[in-house]
């Protein structure tokens, strides 16, 4: 069975995000750059699939520019074996990487689909089901569990009022939530191999799809900075102010 | 957030800035590597420090290993965190492909190494001995002797120790009495008692590989006549599996300030009818070997010191940023609220000092980290030579400045948390416990200021000294040509004069005045070498700075290049004027010390 499993190239979740001086765009100049952590758990998933005996083969890819390729060769240390870059300097929405991941789908034929269910960037949470919508592919997102039986995949989902498990055909598409495992990092002797694991690249143009922006970004901002605080002079200023400025009593 | 282990900033920066690692891949043993792999590795030295050694790292320090007259007992979440980390490789990482190994070059594997020390306290400390073994054993041993007893050290299953120090023989290793006598067979009997031998015994691994220093019988009294024995707990059978015990007894443990996770032991030998010990290379030359895995031990030591330093400052850093506490002197309204106390410019300066000393020493064991990677693998034969004549000078210095001034951060650290800093809810009291061994260990400072004034400045027609000397000169030129940093490279410039005149009357001293007063400051002359070496290595920091910002950086960048260049201002304008007040001690062989009685104490 093989698993394709998507993955993005996101800021490291470590990092305190900025928004550039002119509210353009969040600022990545010189930020340190890491795989999702929804789409790690994709591959841990995928690995650990593989290392039971159920897949036969773990493919990754990534759409971005070339140094996504980073994020591809940590994917294949952590155990994937082979990977794709889709290669484009285009921003893409959600739609574009549903269509590009469709055209991977319909060329690799994998069973099974592991995609992070959000990104920590842009936090969509939308590329999984607009594949599987694309695809005609069944679907279990919010996974805490995946367990391929057969021909089937039961997928335990979290949903807002506990956990749902559902049975799916393969192939399917399945995206993780944060308590499916925990990752491995890479061991040495690992990271030297990836090396060595191919790494295809394709450019986007290829595809055949207009990939022209359907969304623009009109600006961000950052959350508004917490004031100091003031010491109120008597209990009857304070009550005046929770009244009149913060409007919280009335 | 919790506060950073180490500045990952600082480490990029020393790592592919001050020294070009990246460069490392154009030589044939790095081919396979790239930037990428470099980071991977740290970031899985990360990974593994956060997961397996923080959550333990209080645990360590407060529950020492005990002894119930038969087994050492450590916590039990040693033993998985260090097996994670031989799963990763990271315990094998420099070592050859066909060793297991990954080639890794030294200054990244040290880089990652960071993590493991901050966070393992001095669990790492096993495996750290256990690589320094092993490196030693491929050094000297014979194939049959590294076929038995490297590989199971790499791969984990077997750790090491050196085993030098005895009740009567510490820092004198002249006097030292184990002995050992040749069996008819071509191996030996080892017997004798042995104190301080770190990770001397546990139950870490399937066996412990003792390198011991023992006098064959017959062999010259002193120094001359030691050899060096692999002598390990557990002898092997045919098939390498574990066999009979080889009579090394726990005679019992230490209790130390500081390191405790790490066992220090007294270790008897051979009670009954001998331990069994194989020589490594040759009878009478076991210094020379020992010296072998000291120099690469003294390295390490000095690396300690100098990334602890680099952990309290990060710790008080981040609490300096978030406690809020008093009002600046300006500020008369106690209704205004609290600075945070990074506002007091006292704080600031302790803060300063610690990024001068932690930061200075961290260059300085990369560098040396460097040259001990150059002398065995730079493109030349001649480069190989220069590397090794450097870095054989700069020892005693690679050593010493970080243990001593590395602690001094520490000390910092407490401070700036005040009280506290004294108790053990923050990390760096223990800090500064763990590191203040590092001036002890490996040779004291005193023997190392002995080794560098006596030894390795006269040496070789002075070949070492007159290197490093050249090795400043070329900065002090490149520095005074950059803007903002010509104060700098003339204050250098001055520094290093100042050190060849009293280098020349301390020699002149040795050779015409009493041996023993002339050597009565050897510690002056190390602690004022050292601080020229540091200024040196600060003013290489300040033209990567300069450089950098003046090709407009990112603002957070521009941020870190200036804090480069004041703490380099800090260390020209309050450490480096101390070297005048060593030359006067050392120029006019001051006989204070010399002179005072055991009798007037």
């Amino acid at each position: 069975m093989k698993v394709l499993v998507p993955i993005k190239r996101v800021i490291d979740y470590n990092v305190k995000v900025r928004v550039k001086a002119d509210n353009s765009n969040v600022d990545l100049a010189n930020v340190k750059m890491a795989i999702n952590p929804f789409c790690e758990i994709a591959v841990e998933e995928a690995v650990r699939l593989k290392e039971a005996g159920t897949a036969t083969e773990v493919i990754a890819v990534s759409i971005g520019d070339k140094s996504c390729q980073e994020q591809l060769r940590t994917a294949l240390a952590l155990g994937a074996d082979r990977a794709i870059q889709i290669d484009t300097d285009q921003n893409l929405d959600s739609l574009h990487v549903a269509k590009l991941l469709q055209k991977v789908v319909e060329e690799e034929q994998p069973q099974l689909v592991i995609l992070g269910k959000q990104s920590i960037d842009s936090d969509n949470n939308q590329t999984g089901q607009m594949l599987a919508a694309l695809t005609g592919m069944a679907q279990g997102t919010f996974a805490s569990a995946v367990n391929v039986d057969g021909e089937k995949v039961n997928v335990t989902r979290e949903v807002d009022g506990g956990l749902q498990t559902v049975a799916l055909n393969l192939p399917a598409i399945v995206t993780t939530d944060l308590r499916l495992n925990e990752p491995r990092y890479a061991s040495l002797p690992n990271i030297m191999k990836a090396k060595r694991k191919p790494l295809a690249v394709k450019p986007a143009a290829d595809f055949g799809l207009d990939l022209t922006a359907r969304t623009t970004l009109l600006k961000v901002t950052p959350p508004a900075e917490r004031q100091a605080g003031i010491v109120v002079e008597s209990i009857d200023e304070l009550v005046e102010k929770l009244k009149n400025e913060a409007k919280v009593i009335s | 957030m919790a506060a950073a282990m180490i500045n990952e900033r600082d480490l990029e920066f020393m790592l592919y800035e001050l020294f070009d690692s990246e460069g490392l891949i154009g030589r044939e043993r790095y081919q396979d590597h790239d930037r990428q792999t470099f980071n991977e590795v740290i970031n899985t030295a990360k990974a593994i420090a956060e997961k397996h050694f923080l959550p333990i790292r209080q645990k360590l320090d407060t529950h020492q290993p005990t002894f119930d007259g038969k087994k050492v007992h450590l916590i039990p979440e040693l033993k998985p965190a260090i097996a994670a980390v031989n799963a990763s490789g990271i315990g094998s990482a420099t070592a050859d492909y066909e060793l297991g190994g990954m080639q890794l070059p030294p200054i990244v594997a040290s880089a990652a190494a960071t993590y493991l020390t901050i966070a393992g306290g001095v669990g790492m400390g096993y495996n750290m001995l256990t690589t320094a073994n092993a490196n030693l054993l491929q050094a000297h041993a014979s194939k049959e002797l590294i076929d038995t007893w490297v590989k199971p050290m790499l791969d984990g299953r077997f750790m090491g120790t050196m085993a030098m120090t005895e009740p009567g023989s510490g820092s004198g290793l002249g006097d030292l009495s184990t002995k050992a006598v040749k069996a008819s067979d071509g191996s030996y009997r080892v017997s004798g008692s042995k104190i301080f031998i770190s990770g001397g015994d546990h139950d870490l691994s399937e066996n412990i590989v003792h390198l011991v220093l023992a006098r064959v019988q017959g062999a010259p009294k002193g120094v001359k006549g030691i050899s060096l024995f692999v002598v390990p707990k557990f002898l092997l059978n045919d098939d390498g599996s574990i066999g009979a015990d080889n009579e090394v007894a726990l005679a019992g443990l230490f209790h130390k300030m500081g390191g405790k996770a790490q066992t220090s032991t007294a270790l008897s030998f051979g009670e009954k009818s001998g331990s069994v010990g194989y020589l490594v290379g040759e009878e009478n030359q076991g210094l020379k070997y020992m010296f072998h895995m000291m120099n690469e031990a003294r390295i390490m030591v000095g690396t300690s010191g100098a990334v602890l330093a680099n952990a309290g400052f990060q710790y008080s850093l981040d609490y300096a940023k978030n406690r809020p506490q008093g009002r600046l002197p300006s500020c008369k309204d106690p209704l205004s609220p609290m600075v945070n106390i990074i506002e007091h410019a006292d704080v600031r300066r302790m803060l300063l000092a610690q990024k001068a000393y932690a930061e200075g020493a961290m260059a300085l064991v990369l560098y040396g980290t460097q040259l001990s990677d150059d002398e065995k693998t730079a493109p030349s034969q001649e480069q190989r030579e220069y590397a090794h004549t450097l870095l054989d000078f700069l020892t005693p210095i690679i050593k010493t400045w970080p243990s001593e001034y590395g602690p001094k951060a520490n000390s910092y650290a407490i401070q700036v948390l005040g009280g506290h800093g004294y108790i053990n809810e923050h990390p760096v009291e223990m800090f500064y416990r763990d590191n203040r061994l590092n001036a002890i260990h490996e040779g004291t400072t005193g023997i190392q200021s002995l080794d560098l004034i006596a030894r390795k400045v006269p040496m070789n027609n002075m070949e070492g000294y007159l290197a490093t000397i050249s090795e400043m000169n070329k900065t002090i030129v490149i520095a005074k040509e950059i803007e903002g940093l010509n104060e700098f490279s003339s204050e250098l410039k001055n520094a290093v004069n100042t050190l060849n005149s009293t280098t020349e009357s301390v020699l002149k001293a040795m050779s015409t005045k009493n041996i023993d007063l002339a050597l009565a400051n050897s510690v002056s002359y190390l602690s004022m070498f050292g601080h020229v070496i540091i200024a040196w290595l600060w003013l290489k920091q300040g033209i990567v700075a300069s450089n950098a910002l003046a090709e407009q950086p990112h603002q957070d960048d521009k941020h870190f290049y200036q804090g480069k260049l004041q703490a380099l201002q800090y260390f020209y304008r309050i450490e480096l004027p101390q070297v005048a007040v060593w030359q006067k001690v050392l120029v006019n062989t001051d006989s204070t010390s010399f002179d005072m009685q055991a009798e007037w104490f």
